[in-house]
């Protein structure tokens, strides 16, 4: 119907005009199609966690959940377990821990609260940020020359103190890139609000910038800790063990010195044995695998919402 | 510096300021806080303010008005050194405080900004308890007396006491933005300066807060020198002893605007006999 | 008052001093690490090179312990394999972007967003183990029952899931910036979703997609576990996506596999270095584009 301009419509033709008279058929498919491709990746999210889960199933039932933990590497199926490789990926976070989150946070301090934009800074940021999209692997051939070939002396070759110090040097551009980012969202007014009663820079952030940024700096610190916790790849160049590992023997810091595990590639190899049982095994292990990543990332949401300041 | 011997200056009355028609009698030397000569501010290539001289007398409150874009923030946070926090600015020309260049190259930019305060336009507080925002200045500067007596006198002299004395570990975040202004002054005043600039602390404010500093500055100007920077007329013809004209210029080429003092008198000459047009045409409301 | 009593202590600003380059030397580490990472691959990739002969590099199989280094094998296996990922990503990241930033109701974003967080927070190995375990079979056999169980498709796809996650929130963090007045514009016209976010949203968030898209080939690129789990280690050169394969990435985890230790003899050893030289370079060409297209969104906004 065409709409005469200038002249008065009678009001049901204007309530037509309003109300439409097709439904956007195309649009609807359209809107079909955007969510069916969130659903189809939840879809696959399901799917993976129901067979992993049922899966395991097979091992926590016909043995107890707490004889799979305690047990350790074995060729045995009905004997095998997960407690050095929880073991070793718990030691392997201390590395990431001690070593990763305070260098990567003082770097994060030093770009966003000193550093002045000249070129070696820009460099400097530009060269983390190259270092976050590396692959894993890559760190790990870096670990297998340096820690284990070059420092061997130090680290005893392929070992738990090799492993560590790779991983803690993966994840530390994802903590200096996450606490930058919790830095530069402290506003502005409150540095302001110190330098004006007379406080040094370093009086400012001790006192105000760190405390304000926390929060964030510690949520980001958890992910990327639960990140390097399902790494494998870098672990298998540094000499991580799959099949057999020996009791540990020998005081903490000749232990760090010897061979080692970790969860992801205990379950890498046993999803290569042929025989079922060990794939069973290799579920209950990503159950307990995916457990841990969970509770991690759910504490960082949780510590993230409720200490998340409105200014 | 000690600050014994400000005090002592402080208490000293001062003889009274006689000025005629654009034109002020020199007071006596210790009556000067701040004299600048020739001061330009550049940011980067761009000069955001040219050729300021002025003086600031000691005990006086002194208003820097004008339209919007033409320095006055820029030169005030000159006075403390708070342009050092933007990479690209540039200081030429002179200041001298209490007779000290301020810009040279042995002075702490963290001493004078422990002498000379400052009240921004959005209240700041720090995201801590009410005690602990007052607490912070003194205790980093080395306090080491009655914390609690220090607290409870900056809160009174910014008429803020009767209302938080209650709630003093509260955090700060929750009081209104008037009481929070109020918190901000009395932190300022805490750390004991000699000179409080405040850039439109009331901007953000609603008439009857503004009302309340307002007086609190009338109080406080017995132990401070005030500079203040202010959009609002009536509030610099009501409050402040000296008054500060700016304009901006206009660069046709670069289309920035540079700003410049046009007048500087006694507040009511400033309003009622004005010497330069642009200031007549500002103050009568025909422009600006 | 004198220049002397505004100077300060001394000692604080010593302190001050110290503190800031304890700070500095935290930042250099990271281009020490760089450079190291660079130096040892360099050195290693060299020496490799002037060992073996360079044709091989370009004929025969990809089997280092037996002294033959055909790049061709794991080259093709990672192009084909991070191809099949980015189909499987690009749509449904891109869409899941779409769908979260201009249709999602806030309590729907609620729900679906900290799925795709869940998403991206698994592991590799645990993708990988599900390639073998459920899309070889259930999803790969089906259509083609003659591929082996280890084939490059059912790899191809689980690294595509694996890399949705990051495409889907790069993805929407470009459409998200896009200023709101752009659709109100859009609406203001009489204009409908679909058009608004196709002809007005998608054209001004375009190089944030380009930056979500390369960023998640140059994840593909880089990922080892899923491969090695259920690629297979084909030794021979074959397009065929219903064969195993091998990459790069899963050739160098492949020298560590089989022993406890990188073994093998030096060549081999080294051409571990040399792949991932390879390696190395390949992701950070990528990330660097996708750095400028980044940047280009950030210049308009």
């Amino acid at each position: 119907m065409v709409v005469r301009p200038g002249a008065v419509q009678p009001s049901d033709v204007v309530l037509a005009h309003l109300t439409g008279r097709r439904t956007d058929l195309k649009g609807l498919i359209f809107q079909g199609a955007l969510l069916l491709s969130l659903l189809l990746s939840l879809l696959f999210l399901i799917v993976l966690l129901v067979d992993i889960f049922v899966s395991s199933m097979a091992v926590f039932e016909s043995r107890s959940v707490e004889s799979f933990l305690e047990g350790s590497l074995s060729g045995f199926p009905d004997r095998a377990g997960v407690s050095q490789a929880l073991y070793g990926s718990g030691m392997l976070m201390l590395f990431v821990v001690f070593i990763s989150f305070p260098l990567g946070v003082a770097a994060a301090v030093y770009l966003e609260e000193y550093a002045s934009d000249t070129r070696f800074n820009r460099f400097i940021t530009v060269n983390i940020r190259n270092l976050a999209g590396v692959p894993s692997i890559v760190y790990g051939l870096l670990g297998l020359s340096i820690f284990v070939g070059t420092l061997s002396a130090i680290t005893g070759g392929p070992s738990l103190l090799a492993g560590g110090l790779t991983l803690a040097i993966l994840v530390l551009p994802i903590v200096i890139i996450t606490s930058s980012e919790a830095l530069r969202a402290v506003p502005q007014s409150i540095r302001e609000a110190g330098y004006g009663v007379g406080a040094t820079k370093w009086e400012v952030i001790r006192s105000h910038v760190l405390p304000s940024a926390a929060p964030g700096i510690l949520t980001g610190t958890i992910l990327a800790i639960s990140r390097a916790i399902g790494e494998a790849a870098p672990l298998l160049l540094v000499g991580a063990v799959g099949g057999l590992l020996g009791q540990a023997q020998g005081g903490f810091l000749s232990q760090l010195q010897d061979r080692f595990t970790a969860l992801p590639i205990v379950i890498f190899e046993w999803t290569k044995e042929a025989n079922s049982e060990f794939k069973d095994l290799a579920s209950a292990g990503i159950v307990v695998l995916m457990v841990i990543i969970l509770i991690s990332n759910a504490a960082a949401i949780l510590l993230r919402n409720r200490y998340e300041r409105k200014w | 510096m000690d600050s014994t011997a400000l005090r002592e200056q402080r208490q000293t009355p001062h003889p009274e300021v006689h000025a005629e028609v654009g034109h002020q009698e020199a007071p006596a030397n210790r009556d000067v806080v701040f004299e600048t000569r020739d001061l330009s501010v550049f940011y980067g290539e761009f000069r955001a303010v040219r050729d300021v001289s002025l003086t600031i007398y000691r005990n006086h409150i002194t208003a820097l008005i004008g339209p919007s874009g033409c320095g006055k923030t820029t030169f005030i946070r000159c006075l403390n050194r708070m342009n050092d926090l933007i990479e690209t600015a540039r200081v030429e020309g002179e200041i001298k405080y209490h007779g000290v260049n301020l810009y040279d190259k042995k002075v702490d930019a963290v001493e004078v900004r422990r002498r000379i305060g400052m009240v921004f336009q959005k209240p700041n507080p720090f995201p801590k308890s009410i005690y602990d925002n007052i607490a912070f200045g003194p205790k980093i500067s080395g306090f080491k007396g009655n914390m609690d007596e220090l607290v409870e006198q900056s809160l009174q002299k910014a008429a803020l006491w009767d209302e938080v004395k209650d709630r003093l570990k509260e955090s700060a975040m929750g009081l209104s933005g008037g009481q929070q202004q109020r918190l901000c002054i009395a932190r300022c005043v805490a750390v004991q300066p000699d000179v409080i600039l405040m850039d439109e602390p009331c901007s953000a404010l609603d008439p009857i807060a503004t009302g309340r500093i307002e007086d609190l500055m009338q109080d406080i100007k017995e132990e401070y020198s005030i500079v203040i920077v202010t959009h609002n007329m009536q509030q610099a013809a009501r409050v402040s002893d000296m008054t500060a004209f700016f304009t901006a210029e206009v660069n046709e080429q670069q289309d920035r605007r540079t700003g410049v003092l046009v007048e500087y008198d006694k507040t009511e000459n400033i309003f009622q006999t004005p010497t330069d047009e642009r200031t007549e045409n500002y103050v009568t409301g025909r422009f600006g | 008052m004198t220049v002397d009593s505004l100077r300060g202590s001394p000692k604080r600003r010593r302190k001050e001093s110290i503190i800031r380059r304890l700070f500095l030397g935290a930042a250099v580490c990271s281009i020490v690490i760089s450079t190291l990472i660079v130096l040892s691959l360099v050195r290693e990739a060299l020496t490799f090179l002037t060992a073996i002969e360079l044709s091989s590099l370009w004929a025969g199989l990809w089997s280092p312990r037996s002294g033959q280094f055909d790049l061709r094998v794991i080259i093709s296996g990672t192009l084909l394999i991070s191809l099949i990922a980015m189909l499987v990503a690009g749509p449904l990241g891109i869409g899941a972007a779409m769908y979260l930033s201009e249709y999602a109701s806030p309590r729907v974003r609620r729900i679906l967003k900290p799925i795709v967080e869940i998403l991206a927070g698994i592991p590799s190995v645990v993708l990988g183990y599900f390639a073998l375990l459920w899309i070889s079979p259930e999803l790969v056999q089906r259509i083609n029952p003659s591929a082996g169980i280890f084939n490059m498709l059912a790899a191809g796809i689980a690294v595509g899931v694996l890399v949705m996650p990051l495409v889907a929130s790069v993805a929407e963090d470009a459409l998200k910036s896009v200023p709101m007045a752009l659709r109100e514009a859009s609406y203001g016209l009489g204009a409908r979703r679909m058009s608004t976010t196709l002809r007005v949203v998608t054209p001004a968030a375009v190089s944030g997609i380009m930056a979500a898209l390369i960023l998640g080939l140059s994840r593909a690129v880089g990922e080892t576990m899923v491969v090695a789990i259920a690629a297979g280690n084909s030794p021979l050169f074959s397009l065929n996506v219903f064969e195993g394969g091998q990459t790069m990435t899963g050739a160098m985890a492949q020298l560590a596999i089989g022993g406890d230790q990188v073994k093998g003899d030096v060549a081999a050893v080294q051409s571990l270095y040399f792949v991932g030289l390879l390696l190395f370079l390949m992701t950070l060409a990528l990330n660097v584009v996708s750095e400028r297209f980044v940047r280009r969104v950030r210049q308009r906004y």
